[in-house]
Parts: C-alpha cells; sequence; structure tokens
C-alpha cells in the first residue's frame, strides 16, 4: 500500500525533475537562438537599461547601508577587545567584495527585475502574445529569452561592483563620523590587505547568480497559467526561488573558487 | 490547401481530438462550430503547430506539419499564415503601428521605409484610421479585433484563422468583423478557417461548416445541408442557437 508521505515526496520529486528538465531544454533553445538568425540588439539594449535602471536605487541604498552597519559593527567589536576600531576598511571591503555585494544585488536583482520579467513574461504567456509571435514569424526564444539572460548577465555584474563600491562608502562615512578612523587609514587598510582575487571571487560568482535568475524568471514567465491570478502566483515564485537558489548557489560556487585559488 | 489526415491531440488522459480528417480547400472560408470548451481552439491551434498533436497529418502545400520539431520549417510554414487570436493578442509593449509592422519585419522583405504607408493602408482595410500612435491599452475590444485582424493580414497570408472572431464583441462591430473576414476571402482571395460558438455568423458567411463534438467533426457541409441536418449534436446546437426554424 502507497504511503501518503512517500506518495507526496515521489509526486514532488517527479515535478521538480520535471522542472529541471524542462528549464535545461529551454536553456539548450536559448543558447541555440543566441548563435542563429539576427541578433535582438534593441530589445537587448532597452532589456538591460530596463533592468539595470529598476534595481538601481534598491541596489544604491542596500549596499550603502549595509556597508555603514558593517563598518559601526566591526568597529564597535574591535573597539570592545582592542580599545580601538582596527581593521574596518579591510573588514567592511572583504566583506562587501566577497559576499555581501553580490548576493545582496543578486537578491535585489530577483525581487526586482526577475520578478518584472516573470510578469511580463507571464502575462504575454495568458494573453497568447508568446503565441502570437510565433505567428509572426518570430520564436520566442530568440525575441523574448536570449535578450533579458543577456541584460542580465550584463547588467548584474554591474550593478554588483556599483554595490561593492557603495558599500565601502558607506562603510568610510561610519568610519570617519561614527568611529572617528581616517579616511585614508579606511583606504589604506583596503590597499594593504585586499587583492585582486577577492574582488574578482565576488564578481565571477554574479555571472552564475545572473544565468540562474533569467532561467528562472524566464522559466517561471513561459509556465504560467490561468490569467492573472497565475501571474501573480508565478511571480511570487519565481521570486522565492531565485532567492533561495541564490543563496544556495553561493555555498557551492564560493567552494569551487576557493578550491581554484580564487 | 490544408489536408488534416487522422489528427489526435490529448491533454494528458483528456482526448480533445480524434482521428479528425478533412481537406481544406484554396479560397474557402471553413468554419468550425461547437459548444465553448469542446476543442475549437485547440483545433486550430493544431492547424499552425501552436500545439502538437499525438498523431496525424496535417500538409500545408503538400509540408506535414504534425510530426515536425524542426523550427524553421515549422517557421517557414507559418509564413503563409496568418492568426487572428480570441483576445486579440496585441503586444502591450508596442504602439499600434509597431504591433502591425512587427509581421512586416519578421515575414518579409519589403522595406522600412514602406512600413508607414502598409499600416495606413490595412487599417484602412479594417475601418481604423489616426489610430498608429496608440497602445493597445488605449484601444477598445472592437478596435483591438481590428488591429489585430490588420496586424494578422499585414503579411498578405495565403491563408487566415479566426479563433472566436466576434466574441466579446457588440452586435454593430460584429457585423463590421464578419463582412471584413468575407472580404478577406472576397478581395485578397485568402483561405480561411473560423472557429466560433456563433452558429449564426458561421452559416451566413462559410462555404462549408463542420460541428465539433466529442473530439469529432459530427457533421461536415455546406450552410444549407448542415441546416438539414439530422444528427442529434447538430439539432441540438441549432435549437439552443434558436436557428432551426430560420
Amino acid at each position: 500500500m502507497k504511503h501518503p508521505l512517500t506518495e507526496y515526496i515521489g509526486r514532488e520529486f517527479m515535478s521538480l525533475t520535471e522542472m529541471l528538465g524542462a528549464a535545461t531544454l529551454m536553456f539548450k533553445s536559448v543558447i541555440f537562438w543566441l548563435f542563429r538568425s539576427r541578433f535582438e540588439w534593441r530589445e537587448t539594449i532597452k532589456q538591460s537599461v530596463t533592468l539595470g535602471v529598476d534595481s538601481l536605487t534598491v541596489t544604491a541604498l542596500t549596499s550603502f547601508f549595509t556597508g555603514m552597519v558593517l563598518s559601526l559593527q566591526t568597529g564597535q567589536s574591535s573597539k570592545n577587545l582592542f580599545n580601538e576600531p582596527l581593521y574596518v576598511g579591510t573588514m567592511v571591503a572583504f566583506s562587501m567584495l566577497k559576499e555581501l555585494g553580490p548576493v545582496l544585488t543578486s537578491v535585489v536583482v530577483a525581487g526586482r527585475a526577475g520578478a518584472v520579467v516573470t510578469a511580463e513574461i507571464g502575462t504575454m504567456k495568458v494573453t497568447e502574445q508568446i503565441d502570437a509571435l510565433y505567428t509572426l514569424g518570430t520564436n520566442p526564444t530568440r525575441y523574448l529569452l536570449v535578450p533579458r539572460y543577456i541584460a542580465f548577465m550584463i547588467t548584474l555584474p554591474l550593478l554588483t561592483v556599483f554595490a561593492d563600491f557603495l558599500g565601502i562608502m558607506g562603510g568610510c562615512l561610519v568610519a570617519v563620523v561614527k568611529l572617528g578612523v581616517p579616511a585614508s587609514v579606511y583606504m589604506g587598510d583596503i590597499y594593504t590587505y585586499l587583492e585582486i582575487t577577492d574582488f574578482m571571487h565576488g564578481f565571477l560568482k554574479t555571472f552564475f547568480f545572473a544565468f540562474m535568475i533569467a532561467t528562472v524568471s524566464c522559466y517561471k514567465g513561459l509556465n504560467t497559467k490561468g490569467g492573472a491570478e497565475g501571474v501573480g502566483k508565478a511571480t511570487t515564485e519565481a521570486v522565492v526561488a531565485s532567492m533561495v537558489l541564490v543563496m544556495v548557489l553561493d555555498y557551492f560556487i564560493s567552494a569551487m573558487l576557493v578550491a581554484v585559488g580564487i | 490547401m490544408i489536408e488534416i489526415r487522422k489528427l489526435n491531440k490529448a491533454f494528458g488522459e483528456k482526448v480533445i481530438l480524434r482521428d479528425i480528417s478533412v481537406d481544406i480547400k484554396e479560397g474557402e472560408l471553413f468554419s468550425v462550430i461547437g459548444p465553448s470548451g469542446i476543442g475549437k481552439s485547440t483545433f486550430i491551434k493544431c492547424l499552425i503547430r501552436l500545439l502538437k498533436p499525438e498523431s496525424g497529418q496535417i500538409l500545408v502545400d503538400g509540408q506535414d506539419i504534425a510530426s515536425t520539431n524542426n523550427e524553421f520549417t515549422l517557421a517557414k510554414v507559418r509564413r503563409s499564415f496568418g492568426y487572428l487570436f480570441q483576445e486579440g493578442a496585441l503586444f502591450d509593449s508596442l504602439t499600434v503601428m509597431e504591433n502591425i509592422a512587427f509581421g512586416l519585419k519578421y515575414l518579409t522583405d519589403i522595406p522600412k521605409s514602406e512600413y508607414p504607408r502598409i499600416v495606413k493602408e490595412k487599417l484602412a482595410l479594417v475601418g481604423l484610421k489616426d489610430v498608429e500612435q496608440l497602445k493597445p491599452s488605449e484601444l477598445s475590444v472592437g478596435m483591438k479585433k481590428r488591429v489585430s485582424l490588420a496586424r494578422s493580414v499585414a503579411a498578405e497570408p495565403k491563408y487566415m484563422l479566426y479563433d472566436e472572431p466576434t466574441t466579446g464583441l457588440d452586435p454593430v462591430t460584429t457585423g463590421m468583423v464578419k463582412d471584413l473576414i468575407t472580404d478577406m476571402r472576397d478581395k485578397l482571395n485568402i483561405t480561411s478557417v473560423v472557429v466560433t460558438h456563433d452558429l449564426k455568423l458561421a452559416l451566413e458567411i462559410s462555404t462549408r461548416v463542420a460541428m465539433l463534438f466529442g473530439g469529432e467533426f459530427v457533421e461536415v457541409g455546406e450552410p444549407a445541408k448542415f441546416r438539414r441536418s439530422e444528427n442529434k449534436a447538430v439539432k441540438e446546437f441549432m435549437e439552443i442557437s434558436d436557428l432551426s426554424r430560420k
């Protein structure tokens, strides 16, 4: 006799593997169309600008305040232990460049731009606009997915660099104003103790995150069912899945990069 | 000519189309009627391979598109079709001009400089003017349908597929769309397939009418023959539509 729990686990497992298979096929189709037929330059630039601008303010606020709080906490802890705020710049920059910059920016992009992509493609799906693309001689993968994949791959790394910079500046502001660390000491700590590989570690991760967010957002959008309610559901699922996957992927990509010495 | 041979389509366990065979001849206006949810849209979507049938053949000018997965073959065959979607399916982010020019860009080699003239011409064909710069959200339901029709015929297709062309329209716009469908056939010699639950419309405009019921065409014939059908499903549908004595 089937146990309800094993039946549930089996069903969920089947559904997950089906989803992974379909997402892989979708990505295969993206690669196929990327190198064939004419490239949608205008749509790609439009998407890159939209995705970037959409996430810019939230990224700026998030990273600036994260840098500020990092600086405050590091400086205060250091003060408690050594009676003076030591290596504040190093700690802030290290945390921002390697982890917080890429991860926080990816979470913001998943929640802001990823949601827009899923909702847009999902609405097009339920209103038959995707079918209309086929009838008008265009493959939706080429017209919709390829430009969005490229847009994510361009904007997320750029936003991350922007977030790294703002985070470090936010940390510098607190270090100078609140902790009394001179800006030259704060910056000097960064230059002395950080290497280019620390930046590259975080920067390289963003390409994996961008790919993952694009895949989840586009997949959920293309598989939207059931009108406006379905669009809302797909959008929520895409955002939650992207955010969780960013965290999960972060560990494995970090471990891989550490293993290869980056 | 579109030749359909033993077409089968199912969603999971649910069989929608069962062994459907029919030929749609050049210049014909072929209508498929039946109650809502019976599979009419599924049938028309199979014809242009927006849905893949489980088995059977769909020969468009001799090219079978039912089983192929070759995107380029499908795209080539789809070039000869225009499709009027139930809700219009206009691209929300584009203006009326861009929507109509979309097909011209991807389906033809017409130079870009010609687009405004052609768009104006097609809009005039569907009784619209000075709407080129409007977005779909600024149009009424009837206008959307007419713009969608203009977009469908912009690249001058050989075949036109109409999915519930008059659903949600007021009587005046319904009459206008009806005239447009017959004009497309008479003036442009377009072979047309209409799926509708509007029996009156089907009997007025079609050269042949087919009734889809239980996954099969239970009756196929000219309107006059169709009215005299002894098939139970057809008679019931005629009675519900109040056309049995008209």
